[in-house]
């Protein structure tokens, strides 16, 4: 049965399309076949950070137009050959997407693979509200960082009032992934910590992803951080989310600050 | 974490991410009610002429008030919570309101 996710956060520039590669990657890599849908219309960027974008040819618009079958349009990693990316269009209006065209689409998609993960834009607009509206599952993607943390509670609403289940009376499942997250500056009590996120949004945890160098030179040479380093902190953290995701039950491995000796002996005080 | 660090701590209180915390905490349980009730008319109507009130007596900062309401099945609450200052008490305590005064 095939599972469609939502990777949203309202917010823009928390890490929905890294997390979309990352999570995309893993879960091709376990042999199941998946796609990656980008729904950035004029903004689209899944292309460049899987990178695919010299590849593209046809687009979702191009598809939903019946300009081009999905086959045209869908592009085929090269590193792993279970998973595909189908694009937006860059020159297109996000107009262009029709809530039927949308519905034919991810119907199709839901035949052919067994994950279909949608890379959601910022905001709250038309992009946003089709890219959630087939969601069985969302990965709401914040930071630990006030105006991310409101935005994702928007987003949160949203999910159980506007999409496919929630009209149905059902639940979209949602589960949270902190990116960007620092231990030290949480430990010294300048960034919200995982409990603080957790307890104000009150979703499942899926995963903590540290703030990490690896993350950001996996997307200059275009390969989701899965792929490009497996064994650095966040690729083992997002390994994990995948994990969660399929529905296995582990318990969430939260990042740490690396203590010297004399941090140890002078424990600080309110932590 | 440096070796300063651990002398310098700071209090709970006084850390950024308490002060976070707390005005999500507010903040997302006005936007949340707010969604829910569709119109915040009444509460913001309150919130004005409750401020109206209590500057003609005490000085309080706009920020520490905060007027809530849960709506429930058979009753509903509205919760009020201001924070005077010591100094707003004592500066300007008065039984009679301005127009009254001859």
């Amino acid at each position: 049965m095939a599972k469609i996710v939502v990777v949203t956060s309202g917010k823009g520039g928390v890490g929905k399309t890294t997390t979309t590669a990352a999570l995309g990657a893993a879960l091709a890599q376990s042999g199941q076949n998946v796609v990656v849908v980008d729904f950035d219309v004029g903004l689209r960027n899944l292309d460049l950070i899987m990178g695919v974008e010299r590849r593209v040819v046809f687009d979702l618009i191009n598809v939903i137009q019946n300009e081009a079958t999905l086959n045209q349009a869908l592009i085929r990693d090269k590193r792993c050959d279970t998973l595909s990316i189908l694009p937006a269009s860059q020159t297109r209006d996000k107009d262009a997407l029709t809530d039927d065209g949308v519905a034919r689409v991810m119907a199709e998609l839901r035949e052919r693979f067994d994950w279909i993960l949608c890379d959601s834009p910022a905001g709250i607009e038309r992009g946003a509200r089709l890219a959630m509206h087939h969601a069985d599952h969302a990965v709401i993607v914040t930071n630990p960082e006030v105006s991310s943390v409101r935005d994702s509670d928007r987003i949160i609403g949203m999910l159980d009032s506007q999409t496919a289940r929630a009209q149905k009376g059902e639940m979209v499942e949602k589960h949270l992934l902190l990116t960007r997250y620092d231990p030290l500056r949480a430990s010294r009590g300048e960034m919200l910590s995982v409990e603080d996120v957790v307890g104000i949004l009150s979703l499942p945890l899926l995963g903590v992803i540290p703030e990490s160098e690896d993350v950001l030179k996996a997307s200059n040479v275009g390969a989701p951080v899965t792929f490009a380093s497996p064994e650095s902190a966040p690729a083992r953290a997002y390994f994990e989310a995948v994990d969660r995701l399929e529905g296995r039950n582990i318990p969430v491995s939260i990042p740490t600050e690396k203590r010297g000796l004399l941090d140890r002996i002078f424990k600080k005080r309110g932590s | 974490m440096s070796f300063l660090d651990g002398f310098f701590a700071k209090k709970a209180s006084e850390m950024s991410s308490t002060v976070a915390r707390d005005r999500l905490q507010i903040l997302l349980a006005q936007e949340r009610q707010a969604q829910e009730d569709g119109d915040t008319t009444l509460l913001r109507t309150l919130h004005v002429e409750i401020l109206e009130v209590l500057a003609r007596h005490v000085s309080i900062d706009e920020d520490n008030v905060q007027i809530k309401m849960d709506r429930g099945q058979r009753y509903s609450k509205l919760e009020i919570d201001i924070q005077v200052p010591q100094s707003g008490l004592r500066a300007q305590v008065s039984t009679t309101t301005p127009n009254e005064e001859p």
